[in-house]
């Protein structure tokens, strides 16, 4: 049960962004998955790719409130990171039998489908913000994304007032949104 | 309505930063107007997307950080995928419990089956031969120390078997009329006391020749209540028996005398041994030092060992080293009338009657 704890805590430290913990789970698995791959093909530069995006799904995970791990973070973040390496040797033709040791394994199919959901959203996004330029992106980022105050922002990116920085932010929102959704309806 | 206004009002509501009166007022608003109420639900999402973009962008960065910094650390690296060894360790950590199990059972599994070898196999002495002599258990000598009282009691007040533990038991054979029988070496080896018996007879016996190599040993039945036999009807075959040849014994595997027969199935003994020859019989404990007749009545071999690995596979010392044995000992003074039967005398006999006459002659030898 302390076991159990343990990983709780690293989980929720991961969803509030603790470097520290999130220092424990990578030191704690990346050894597992970085053997895994460079037995099967793979590069250390692989591992850390694929381990991060595993990380990336257990970190969207631990924000969830209705999630539960029900299994150790360890087989958790292996059999997602063994997936998608399998998955990209074989769109690579690369695929063989894999090498590997007795690690347990549970089902991610869910985990990969999401994640690719994810992935697909990300990329969407952050070719509108591309195409959005600046200062627009970086307005947005401020109120948005790291949550500024109006009246800081509009002292950082020198508006007379917040007013005038915020209606300057909503003309960029409704901009991207329709860079956002034009890559939709392609 | 101002576009941006409208916009405003969403957000404010959605992040719940307007007053109760106006919350009223544009949850009104959103009731009647689909459009608007369309608004509010894409603007929802869409800064949700927003702010998922923006959290996963910052935890790329971060993870990115972790990495660079553990690498400095050397916490991980590029070269220590070793990790066999810890697959191997952890692969231990997460079945030990298993294997502790597993290892247990095969263990209590190993101790079954040594232990129903141990009840069923032949029993062990000496490599793949065994010596055919009965290694007798302390718990039958208790049980014949028991009987033997018994005995001493109720019918021979005057039994010749001494109170100490039997060591073995075996077969023997006259050779001479006198009372002069061969055997093997292993049956009265270490003994202090021998007793033959014969048909319920028994004579105090004591060994007057020893040829280890050949597993021979001669002994002397003396013993007041003996009496010499005037013809042996066996003799002892000179030349050597050939392959396939019938042959049989009489030996003491139990109390009483039991019949067996074979053939010759090599002209050499364990491991090529030429002193001694291969048999097809069947063959038990006890049966050690008992005489191998061919089927005219003559006598072959000395029955010593049989192979545990193989089925009926027995093995005899050749008869012609008892006569060596007769020769080496008739240089001394004491034996120089020891007289080895050459002749036999049922050569047309059938087997039945063989054996009545041969009976007399098979002596079942236990070592004290």
């Amino acid at each position: 049960m302390k076991e159990y704890s343990k990983e709780r805590k690293l989980l929720q430290g991961l969803a509030l962004n603790d470097s520290r913990d999130i220092d424990t789970i990578y030191r704690e698995n990346f050894g597992l998955v970085q053997t895994f791959i460079t037995q099967n093909n793979g590069t250390f530069d692989d591992a850390r790719d694929v381990f991060q995006e595993a990380m990336l799904v257990l970190y969207e995970k631990s924000k969830d409130p209705e999630f539960s791990l029900t299994c150790q973070i360890k087989t958790y973040l292996y059999s997602i990171c063994r997936r998608l390496w399998l998955k990209r040797l074989q769109q690579q033709n690369r695929y063989s039998h894999p090498v590997e040791g007795f690690e347990d394994l549970v089902p991610v199919e869910e985990e990969i489908e999401a994640k690719e959901k994810l992935d697909n959203d990300f990329d969407t996004m952050e070719n509108a913000m591309r195409n959005l330029g600046e200062p627009c992106k970086s307005l947005l980022e401020a109120f948005y994304i790291q949550k500024k105050q109006m009246v800081d922002i509009a002292d950082e990116f020198g508006y007379t007032n917040a007013d005038n920085a915020k209606n300057q932010k909503y003309k960029c929102l409704m901009r991207l949104k329709k860079l956002f959704f034009a890559q939709y309806s392609k | 309505m101002d576009d941006l206004l409208l916009l405003d009002k969403v957000e404010r509501y959605l992040r719940n930063e307007m007053n109760e009166v106006e919350k009223t007022e544009f949850e009104l608003l959103r009731n009647n107007n689909p459009d608007i109420d369309q608004l509010v639900v894409d603007q929802h999402a869409f800064l949700n997307q927003l702010e998922k973009y923006g959290q996963q962008k910052e935890m790329k960065h971060l993870l990115h950080q972790t990495h660079s910094r553990l690498l400095e650390q050397n916490l991980i690296s590029p070269a220590a995928a070793p990790a066999k060894p810890a697959t191997v360790i952890e692969f231990w950590k997460r079945y030990k419990r298993t294997i502790a199990v597993a290892a247990s059972i095969a263990g209590v599994t190993a101790l079954s089956i040594s232990a129903a070898m141990q009840l069923f196999a032949p029993k062990a002495s000496q490599g793949y031969l065994q010596n055919l002599s009965k290694k007798v258990n302390a718990l039958e000598n208790r049980q014949n120390a028991q009987n033997q009282k018994i005995n001493q009691l109720i019918t021979s007040p005057n039994s010749k078997i001494p109170e100490t533990e039997q060591l073995s038991a075996g077969t023997s054979f006259l050779i001479d009329g006198d009372g002069y029988l061969a055997t093997n070496f292993h049956v009265i080896n270490e003994a202090s006391t021998l007793v033959v018996v014969n048909n319920g007879h028994e004579y105090i016996a004591k060994t007057v020749y020893t040829d280890v190599t050949n597993d021979l040993a001669i002994l002397k039945i003396e013993d007041k209540d003996w009496k010499s036999v005037s013809h042996l009807p066996y003799g002892i075959r000179k030349n050597n028996a050939d392959l396939g040849e019938e042959l049989f014994t009489l030996g003491y595997p139990r109390n009483t005398i039991v019949y067996n027969r074979g053939y010759l199935s090599a002209g050499t003994g364990y491991n090529d041994d030429s002193l001694s020859i291969q048999l097809s019989i069947s063959a038990n404990p006890g049966n050690s030092g008992g005489p191998v007749l061919d089927k005219n009545g003559n006598i072959i071999g000395i029955l010593s060992t049989r192979d545990r690995q193989s089925d009926a596979v027995v093995f005899a010392t050749k008869a012609v080293n008892i006569n060596k044995a007769i020769e080496e000992m008739r240089k001394n003074t004491e034996f120089k009338d020891l007289q080895i039967p050459s002749k036999t005398s049922i050569r047309n006999m059938d087997r039945v009657d063989q054996i009545k006459k041969l009976q007399d002659c098979v002596f079942m030898v236990k070592a004290y």
